[in-house]
């Protein structure tokens, strides 16, 4: 698989992450390296093979449905860029 | 002796027979670090803390209340949070960030008593292999090649924990290895370094990089070090639902257990074409010395070891850019402007995160995107299975596989980061076990022509951590492993 600097633009925004016109096209030619060397996988032979989510056991524990105290609205806020009245705040979203 | 020299086991030994305290102790260590910067292998220092901390060990031991390691002092991983101390994962976009809560792992240390030196530097979110990608700079090993003043890597992730160990700058610290970040510096730096099974060390508190393989273990100067922290460092943690409810065994115990009658595996596809002669001369000396402990040396085959490198850079990608989706300029870190918050998330993750940490987001992103996810993701992920599955089967005919720790010796600052994939292949021997989730251990073996360490690799059954254990002391034993590096405190 090769990706050309278009494919970059698209999966950049995908990850919201800025890339400049210089760094879509280096990035292209690096990360169609990458996705070639992993093609070697299409050799395997995996029919019948259950995809591995999890080295443990999938059962998850599961714990009393209470309020547990564990942190505070201070807390969580402490190291917000900017917060104010005890909330995060963004640009504005809704016109 | 000086005090810098002394293993975490001697430095116990004296601590409870009065003869020193974790205040000297401790001062020996934060002076020692002061004196060595220039190898940059802490982000941040924390010597009051310190200072603190080894005062109130030793009121503890005083009082007769000596948890397993009451006033050893420590480094710690950037990647651990640590309540009120700076916590970086070596990453501009988490400067400045000051956790409210401590990981379990560097809790549990506390509460047996530890002491913390400092966050020691690593590859940006526990990327690479060189520690060269930190936002804060390259780690420096202390150790030089014969004849040669030129600047090596210490390894990654754990650069920084690793330099610091070998540096004479702490007797142990904390690390975290997802395809080879604990093994493969500490082969570097000539010391040892564990990774134990996945689910042994609660995950809850270290900076995510890939939820499914990330696991936290020790650095040491030796094998029943490792063991001691090992067994601080374990344990059930209902907050992280993959840590594993097992009782924790007596890891220190099982160093120095004979291994007379165990079957050693040797895999010959880690026979790897253009293997250098010296990493093959080195795995046949580590079958002998096992043999010349009384274990027999059986031929294994892991037929899937030649996918695991290309399995791994689907799936670690592939969690890294999910797990990293959390920095988003809103809730910690840096925020950058932007004209509305999409601008915003893009300018602040453009800002924050660097090259590699861009490249893997990226490349996680497109195999999990729709029309690939199936092609790539699911691929690796069948793939990862058989490479679980091999060990199994070998495990059906030994107790332990020895291999080589990492295809070379350290390398120079700057000699291999111009090509990724070169830079990958560093872990091509530590990231089968990192996939099917095995403990594995590096035990610093003998040095190459250039006079640099080089470290043989066990792995071992899951949670047979002990095995793994009493294996690393046979090769210790046999391996005599004295060298220093240039570099080191008085």
């Amino acid at each position: 698989m090769s990706l050309d600097a278009k494919d970059v633009a698209k999966i950049a925004r995908l990850a919201r992450i800025r890339v400049t016109e210089d760094e879509k096209i280096h990035l292209a030619a690096e990360l169609s390296g990458v996705l070639q060397w992993v093609e070697e996988l299409q050799q395997v032979n995996t029919d019948g093979i259950e995809p591995m989510t999890s080295v443990v056991g999938a059962r998850l524990k599961t714990r009393p449905d209470v309020v547990d105290h564990s942190t505070t609205r201070d807390d969580v806020l402490a190291n917000a860029p900017e917060a104010m009245a005890g909330f995060y705040t963004v640009p504005k979203v809704v016109e | 002796m000086s005090l810098t020299h002394l293993t975490i086991a001697e430095a116990l030994k004296r601590l409870d027979s009065k003869e020193i305290t974790s205040v000297e102790l401790t001062e020996a260590h934060v002076r020692a670090i002061e004196g060595a910067r220039a190898l940059n292998a802490f982000i941040v220092e924390t010597p009051e803390l310190a200072l603190e901390q080894a005062k109130a060990a030793d009121a503890r031991r005083a009082k007769g209340q000596a948890a397993a390691l009451e006033g050893v002092p420590l480094a710690i991983k950037d990647l651990f949070c640590t309540k009120g101390v700076q916590t970086t994962a070596g990453s501009k976009i988490l400067e400045g960030f000051v956790p409210t809560y401590e990981s379990t792992v560097t809790a549990n240390l506390w509460r047996d008593g530890a002491v913390m030196l400092g966050k020691a530097n690593l590859d940006e979110f526990a990327m690479g292999s060189s520690n060269m990608t930190s936002a804060y700079g390259p780690v420096e090993s202390p150790w030089r090649r014969k004849g040669d003043n030129h600047p090596l890597v210490p390894g990654g992730s754990s650069g920084g924990s690793a330099a610091a160990v070998a540096a004479r700058l702490a007797p142990g610290a904390t690390g975290t290895d997802t395809g080879g970040s604990i093994r493969q510096p500490a082969a570097f730096c000539g010391i040892v370094g564990m990774k134990p099974t996945y689910g042994r060390c609660s995950r809850w508190g270290t900076v995510a990089f890939a939820s499914s393989l990330d696991q936290a273990g020790p650095f040491a100067r030796t094998v029943e070090d490792t063991a001691i922290m090992l067994g601080s460092m374990s344990g059930y943690d209902p907050k992280d639902s993959t840590s594993v409810d097992m009782a924790v065994p007596d890891f220190r115990a099982a160093v120095g257990k004979s291994i007379k009658g165990l079957k050693i595996g040797v895999p010959k596809e880690y026979r790897v074409d253009g293997m250098s002669a010296e990493i093959d001369a080195l795995w046949r000396q580590g079958e002998q010395w096992m043999k010349d402990a009384g274990a027999e040396i059986v031929p294994v085959s892991l037929p899937h070891t030649r996918y695991a490198l290309a399995t791994y850079y689907i799936v670690a990608p592939a969690e890294c850019s999910s797990n990293l989706a959390r920095y988003d300029g809103v809730r910690y870190g840096l925020r950058a402007t932007g004209k509305d918050l999409t601008e915003q998330y893009e300018n602040t993750r453009a800002e924050g995160f660097g090259a590699e940490v861009k490249r893997r987001i990226l490349i996680g992103t497109y195999v999990l995107s729709a029309g690939y996810f199936d092609a790539y993701y699911i691929k690796a992920q069948k793939v990862r299975a058989l490479i679980a599955r091999d060990f199994t089967d070998a495990f059906k005919s030994c107790d332990l596989i020895l291999t080589p720790t990492a295809p070379s010796a350290a390398f120079a600052l700057g000699e291999k980061s111009a090509d990724p994939i070169a830079m990958y292949l560093n872990d091509v021997f530590t990231v089968p076990a990192s996939l099917a989730g095995l403990p594995g251990i590096s035990v610093p073996a003998g040095l190459d022509s250039g006079g640099l360490p080089l470290g043989l690799q066990l792995i071992g059954r899951p949670f047979d951590e002990e095995t793994v254990l009493a294996g690393a002391g046979a090769l210790e034993k046999a391996a005599a492993f004295t060298a220093v590096p240039q570099i080191m405190a008085a």
